[in-house]
C-alpha cells in the first residue's frame, strides 16, 4: 500500500506541509483566502529541536490502537486508510493519547481530524507530499517490510 | 564608521493580501531578511540583507512575495555608474580586495550569439533525428598514432588513455568546499547516468565519492590540496588545473570559514584555515616544467588516464596551447573569461582573460597550422549556455565543452553571486549542513540528467537539420556557421563567413 | 543555368581563370565566386565498369552509358578515368593538363623539366563538337620523377609527385594537373558526359577498367578542372553526393599537407583516400569503416569481439575522417574499383555483374546500356564496400 513516508534527512523544517494541508482540506480553491488570518489546524506536524525537524502524520498502522480505543465508533480502517467519522466523534481525545506517534489532533472545534491521504478532499493526493520543496515527505509502496512492535509486544505498524 | 553610504540594492515586495504568514520566507532566507512580528502580526523584511537570490520567492506558497531592484540611485551619470561608485564606497569601508563570484557579469560580446547554424535544403537531405541513429559519442585523448599490424596483417588496436563520452558535454572543476556534499552527489550521480565525468576541483575527492570514480576527473591544482596516490588512482583522468577563466593569474581561494569537517578532512588541512592556492604552481616555472608534472601524473597511474591540462583564456593563448600539446597532455582545457567562480577578486574577474568562443577558434587553427590537433582534445569552458553553444563550440573546433554555471542553475542556483559569503540559500555553495541539505541529491542530479537529455536532444535536432548524423562530423565544421554583424577581424579570427556569403 | 553564364565563364578561362569572373546582372557588375573559392554543391550520374580479366573495355562503352543518365547532370561537367590505356608508357607517370595558354605552358614545361624526366609530350586529341567549346589547352606529358631530386628530398617517389602536383595546382595561375597516375588518364570537360566522351574520342582508347561521371552543380561558374573524376596519382574519384562533413574533413585533412583548393567533396574524399590508403596502409575495408563507419549501436551489438575492437579502434583514431551526409562514390585505382555509399545510403547505386565484367551506376538503366544481359543487380547497403580487384595473376 502506498503511504506517507517522511526522510529526516531532507526535512527542512520549512512547514509548508502544514499550511498544504490545511488548505488541501479547507475546500477552498485559493490558498490566501483559506488561510490568511487564520490559525491553522493541520493534520501534520513538524517536529523539532535544533538539530532535527521531522514532519509527523498517521501511519495508517496495520492495527490501529486509535480504532481499538474510540469509544464512539468514530474511527475505523477503510481500504487501509485510517478515517474519522467526524459525526460519530465526542471529542474525548483517547485517541490523542493513545496514538504512539501524535498523529492525531483535533480541529478549531474540538472534533478530531486526521490524515487521509488527500483521498477524498479536491487533491486527491497527499497534498503536503506535492508541496515538499526537498522530496522529504513521499507517498509510494516500500518492498522491505517495517514493522514497529509497541512495549507490550502489539503490532502497531507494518510498511508493505 | 558611521555612515556606510551602501544603501538596499534590492526590494521586498510583499502583497499583503496574499501573504498567510506562514514563515517559511523567514526559515529558509539564511541572510535574515524576513522575521514575523508578532506585534503587528505580520511579516516585515529588512532589505539591506537580501542578496536576491529568490528563494522565498520560490518557496513562498501564496506568491505573496517579489524581490525587485531598488529604484532609489544615485544620480545618472554615465561615467560613474551606479556599481562603480558602490565598489568604491565598499573599500573606503573597508580598505579590502573587492569579491565577487560566479562569471563576469560585464557587457562584453558573447559570440556565441553572433553565429548563426546552418541546415540542410535541397541539395542534400537533413536527417531526422528521431528516425535515423544520431551520434553524439566522443572520445577525448591523443589520436596521433599509426596503426601497426602483427605478423599476420591483422591492426593492433591500441590507443592512447581516451575518455569516452556519451555526449560531448562534462561538468567542469567545482571543488568540495566551494560547493557542498550534496551538489557533488548529485554532480557524480548525473555524470555516471549520463555517461559523461565531473570534476572534483581542487578540494580532493569525498571518500563516500570514490565509487563514481569511473565518472570522476580529479583535478591537480597548484594548492595540491586533497592529493594522494589513492585520489589519483580514483579518477578516470587527472587534471591539472593552471588557471581558470574567472581568475586568470591567481590560484582558488576558499575562506576558513567552509574549511569545516568532511571539507577539511577531504582536503587534508586544519579546520577553519583559509584555503589559498598559490597563484602558480611552484614547480612549474615553465612549459618544460609542465611536461614534467605531465610524465610525473602519468607515471603515478602507469601511463592508463589521460592527463588534462586546463588554461585560463589570455592572449597568448594559441601559443600557449601549441606548448601544452607539446607537453605530453592528452586534453587541453580552455576556460574563457565569462568562467564561473565561487570566489575572485572582482578586478580580475572582470578585466582580465579573452571570450572562449575567440580563444577556441585561435588555438584549434593553431594546432592545425602546426599539425599538431591530433596531439590532444580540446575542451572549452566559460560560459556554455544552452545545446546551441555546444554546436557552436563543436564547429569552432571543439572535443567537448565544460559547463559549470548551467549545472548550478539547474541544481537551483539564482546567479545571486555571493557563493563567497557561504550562506547559499540552495544549499550548492554552502557547508552549513541545515543549508547543505536543503539539496536532496535525488532532485538534484534527476534535474542535471534532466538538462543533459534535453541539451542531447537538441544536439541531435540541429546536426540532423546539418544533415550531419555524427558529432565527429561537426567537430571543426566552419561552414556549418555563419557569423552577423561581426567585424572582418573578428570573422577572420573565428575562421567563420558572414551570414550572406 | 543560362547562356549568358555559360559565355562568360569560356571566356574568362582564357583570361583571368584563377579570379573573379563578373557577369551583368541588369543592375550592375556583381561578383560572383569560382569554384575553389566558395564552395558549390552538386548532384551527380556515376557510372563505371571493370574486366576482372583485364580484357579491353573502349571507352566508348561507359561514355554511352551516361547517355540514359542524362538528366542527371546539367552539362556543367562530365568525365572519365580509363585504366591500363597506356600500356606503352606504363612505367611512367600520365600527367593530364589544362593551361590557359602557350606561355603558361612553356613555364610549366621548365618547371617539370627541373623535376623529371619528360619522355613523351602531347596535345591530347580532341574532336570539335558544337556542345564541347571554350577548351583551354589540353596536353598530356608522361614523366618519370629525377631520382637525384627524389634523394633530396628525401621522401618517397609518390610523395615526390604528390607535392609537385600540389605545387602547380595551388601556386601556377592557369596550369592545371587533372591527372596524375601510372598507365591510366583522366578525361574531362565542361559539358555533358557523353559529349565529353565524344569529344576525348574516348572509343580509341581501350582500358580493362573505366569510371564515369556527369556534374549538376548548383551554382558555378563551370570550370573544366572542377569537373570529375578527380585523381591524384593512380586514384580516381566520382562521385555523387553532397558531404556535410566537408569542412570537419577538409580541415583535418589539410593538416597532412593536402590543400584542398576546389574545395569540392570529391577533392577530399580522394585525399582522405589517398591518406588512409597510401599514408596510414589501411586496407580497402578498413579505409571504408572509417569514412562510411558502422553506427555505435551497430558496433556495440558485434559478437565477432576482433571485428567490434577494430572498428571502435578505427573509429576513435579517425573521427574526423567520418564523412556524413550523401555520398555514392566509385574509387578507381590501378588494378581495381571500390564503390562505397554513405552509411545511411542517401544516394542511389547499383551493382551488376555478366562474366568477367563488373558495373556499377547511379541507375540500372546505365549497367543495361553497358551490358543488356547483366546479372545479379543488387544496391549495396549503406557504408558497405563493394570491393572489385583483377583476378591474380592477370597482367595489365
Amino acid at each position: 500500500m502506498k503511504r506517507v513516508y517522511v526522510n529526516e534527512e531532507w526535512c527542512l523544517g520549512c512547514h509548508l506541509c502544514e499550511y498544504n494541508c490545511a488548505f488541501a482540506n479547507s475546500g477552498m480553491d485559493d490558498m490566501a483566502e483559506a488561510l490568511k488570518g487564520k490559525k491553522i489546524f493541520p493534520r501534520i506536524h513538524v517536529e523539532e529541536n535544533d538539530r532535527i525537524t521531522f514532519a509527523v502524520s498517521c501511519r495508517h498502522c496495520e492495527d490501529p490502537i486509535c480504532v481499538k480505543s474510540c469509544i464512539a465508533g468514530a474511527i475505523s480502517k477503510r481500504d487501509g486508510v485510517v478515517c474519522v467519522d467526524q459525526d460519530k466523534c465526542v471529542g474525548c481525545l483517547t485517541c490523542v493519547l493513545v496514538c504512539p506517534y501524535g498523529a492525531l489532533a483535533p480541529n478549531e472545534n474540538g472534533i478530531m481530524q486526521k490524515c487521509e491521504l488527500c483521498l477524498t478532499n479536491s487533491f486527491g493526493e497527499p497534498a503536503c507530499v506535492s508541496g515538499c520543496p526537498n522530496n522529504a515527505i513521499v507517498y509510494e509502496s516500500r518492498d522491505e517490510v517495517q514493522t514497529e512492535v509497541d512495549p507490550d509486544g502489539r503490532t502497531l505498524y507494518v510498511g508493505d | 564608521m558611521s555612515i556606510d553610504f551602501l544603501y538596499p540594492e534590492f526590494e521586498v515586495v510583499r502583497n499583503m493580501d496574499r501573504c498567510i504568514t506562514c514563515r517559511v520566507c523567514e526559515r529558509q532566507c539564511a541572510n535574515e531578511v524576513h522575521a514575523y512580528n508578532e506585534r503587528l502580526d505580520k511579516m516585515v523584511s529588512d532589505e539591506s540583507k537580501c542578496v536576491n537570490c529568490q528563494r522565498c520567492v520560490s518557496l513562498c506558497p501564496t506568491r505573496a512575495l517579489k524581490i525587485v531592484k531598488s529604484d532609489c540611485k544615485l544620480r545618472e551619470n554615465a561615467n560613474w555608474q551606479n556599481d562603480g561608485i558602490r565598489e568604491i564606497y565598499k573599500q573606503a569601508n573597508s580598505g579590502g580586495v573587492l569579491l565577487s563570484s560566479m562569471g563576469n557579469p560585464k557587457e562584453l560580446p558573447v559570440y556565441w550569439d553572433r553565429m548563426l547554424i546552418n541546415a540542410s535544403q535541397v541539395t542534400n537531405p537533413s536527417i531526422d533525428p528521431l528516425r535515423e541513429p544520431m551520434e553524439t559519442r566522443v572520445f577525448l585523448g591523443k589520436k596521433n598514432v599509426k596503426p601497426e599490424r602483427d605478423e599476420s596483417g591483422n591492426l593492433i588496436c591500441k590507443v592512447p588513455p581516451q575518455l569516452e563520452l556519451d555526449l560531448p558535454v562534462m561538468f567542469s572543476a567545482m571543488s568540495y568546499g566551494s560547493i557542498s556534499y550534496n551538489a557533488h552527489a548529485s554532480l557524480a550521480r548525473a555524470a555516471t547516468e549520463m555517461g559523461t565525468y565531473y570534476n572534483t576541483g581542487e578540494g580532493g575527492l569525498h571518500e563516500d565519492f570514490y565509487q563514481y570514480g569511473p565518472n570522476t576527473i580529479v583535478q591537480v591544482a597548484s594548492g595540491r590540496f586533497g592529493v594522494h596516490e589513492e585520489y589519483l588512482a580514483a579518477g578516470a583522468a587527472i587534471e591539472i588545473k593552471i588557471g581558470q577563466g574567472a581568475k586568470p593569474g591567481i590560484g582558488g581561494h576558499l575562506p576558513g570559514s567552509k574549511i569545516v569537517g568532511d571539507v577539511s578532512r577531504t582536503r587534508m588541512i586544519p579546520e577553519g584555515s583559509d584555503a589559498i592556492s598559490p597563484a602558480p604552481h611552484h614547480d612549474i616555472y615553465s612549459i618544460e616544467d609542465l611536461r614534467q608534472l605531465v610524465y610525473s601524473l602519468k607515471e603515478a597511474t602507469e601511463y592508463k588516464k589521460p592527463v588534462i591540462v586546463k588554461v585560463a583564456a589570455v592572449h597568448n593563448i594559441a601559443a600557449i596551447a601549441s606548448g601544452i600539446a607539446r607537453s605530453g597532455a592528452d586534453i587541453i582545457a580552455i576556460d574563457g573569461i565569462r568562467g564561473g567562480t565561487g570566489a575572485a577578486p572582482t578586478r580580475i574577474r572582470d578585466n582580465v582573460g579573452i571570450p572562449i568562443e575567440l580563444a577556441l577558434a585561435a588555438v584549434d587553427q593553431r594546432l592545425r597550422d602546426e599539425r599538431i590537433r591530433n596531439n590532444v582534445s580540446l575542451v572549452v569552458g566559460g560560459s556554455i549556455r544552452s545545446a546551441a553553444d555546444i554546436v557552436k563550440a563543436i564547429a569552432l573546433g571543439a572535443d567537448a565543452c565544460y559547463i559549470a554555471t548551467g549545472a548550478l542553475l539547474a541544481l537551483g542556483c539564482h546567479l545571486c553571486r555571493t557563493c563567497q559569503t557561504g550562506k547559499c540559500n540552495w544549499g550548492i555553495a554552502t557547508q552549513r549542513p541545515e543549508l547543505v541539505k536543503r539539496l536532496n541529491p535525488d532532485i538534484g542530479s534527476r534535474r542535471l540528467i534532466n538538462l543533459l537529455t534535453a541539451w542531447k536532444h537538441e544536439i541531435k535536432e540541429m546536426m540532423g537539420g546539418m544533415g550531419i548524423n555524427s558529432i565527429e562530423a561537426l567537430r571543426g565544421n566552419r561552414l556549418m556557421l555563419r557569423g552577423v554583424g561581426l567585424t572582418e577581424k573578428e570573422l577572420e579570427i573565428l575562421g567563420i563567413s558572414h551570414a550572406g556569403e | 543555368m543560362s547562356k549568358g553564364v555559360h559565355f562568360v565563364t569560356g571566356k574568362l578561362w582564357r583570361d583571368e581563370c584563377l579570379c573573379f569572373f563578373y557577369f551583368q546582372n541588369g543592375k550592375g557588375e556583381s561578383k560572383m565566386k569560382k569554384e575553389g573559392q566558395v564552395r558549390i554543391p552538386s548532384g551527380c550520374a556515376i557510372a563505371a565498369v571493370i574486366s576482372t580479366e583485364g580484357k579491353k573495355i573502349s571507352g566508348g562503352l561507359v561514355a554511352e552509358a551516361m547517355r540514359p543518365m542524362h538528366d542527371r547532370s546539367n552539362g556543367l561537367g562530365g568525365g572519365f578515368a580509363g585504366y591500363g590505356i597506356y600500356p606503352d608508357y606504363k612505367e611512367f607517370y600520365a600527367l593530364h593538363m589544362f593551361f590557359d595558354e602557350r606561355a603558361t605552358r612553356k613555364d610549366c614545361e621548365a618547371f617539370l623539366k627541373e623535376r623529371f624526366e619528360v619522355v613523351h609530350a602531347e596535345v591530347i586529341p580532341t574532336r570539335k563538337i558544337p556542345a564541347i567549346t571554350d577548351e583551354p589547352i589540353i596536353w598530356r606529358y608522361f614523366v618519370a620523377p629525377l631520382q637525384s631530386k627524389v634523394a633530396a628530398m628525401q621522401v618517397e617517389e609518390e610523395e615526390y609527385v604528390v607535392r609537385a602536383v600540389t605545387r602547380i595546382n595551388t601556386e601556377m595561375n592557369g596550369a592545371y594537373v587533372f591527372s596524375s597516375g601510372k598507365n591510366m588518364g583522366t578525361f574531362k570537360a565542361v559539358g555533358f558526359p557523353e559529349d565529353v566522351g565524344i569529344f576525348y574520342r574516348l572509343e580509341e582508347y581501350e582500358g580493362y577498367s573505366w569510371t564515369a561521371h556527369g556534374r549538376y552543380p548548383t551554382n558555378t561558374p563551370g570550370w573544366w578542372g572542377g569537373a570529375h573524376p578527380f585523381t591524384l596519382l593512380d586514384f580516381s574519384i566520382v562521385h555523387n553526393g553532397e558531404i556535410s562533413s566537408y569542412d570537419a574533413n577538409r580541415r583535418y585533412i589539410e593538416m597532412f599537407g593536402y590543400k584542398c583548393n576546389l574545395q569540392t567533396d570529391t577533392e577530399v574524399i580522394t585525399y582522405i583516400l589517398d591518406y588512409l590508403i597510401r599514408v596510414q596502409h589501411l586496407t580497402l575495408e578498413e579505409a571504408a569503416s572509417v569514412i562510411a563507419a558502422p553506427f555505435w549501436s551497430t558496433i556495440d551489438r558485434k559478437t565477432d569481439l576482433n571485428d567490434k575492437e577494430k572498428h571502435i579502434y578505427l573509429r576513435t583514431l579517425y573521427p574526423s575522417l567520418l564523412i556524413t551526409g550523401p555520398f555514392s562514390i566509385v574509387m578507381g585505382f590501378n588494378g581495381g574499383l571500390m564503390a562505397l555509399n554513405d552509411r545511411l545510403k542517401l544516394r542511389s547505386m547499383v551493382v551488376g555483374e555478366k562474366d568477367d565484367k563488373v558495373f556499377i551506376a547511379s541507375e540500372e538503366a546505365a549497367i543495361r546500356t553497358m551490358e543488356p544481359d547483366a546479372e545479379n543487380i543488387w544496391a549495396p547497403s549503406g557504408g558497405e564496400p563493394v570491393v572489385v580487384r583483377l583476378k591474380e595473376g592477370v597482367q595489365i
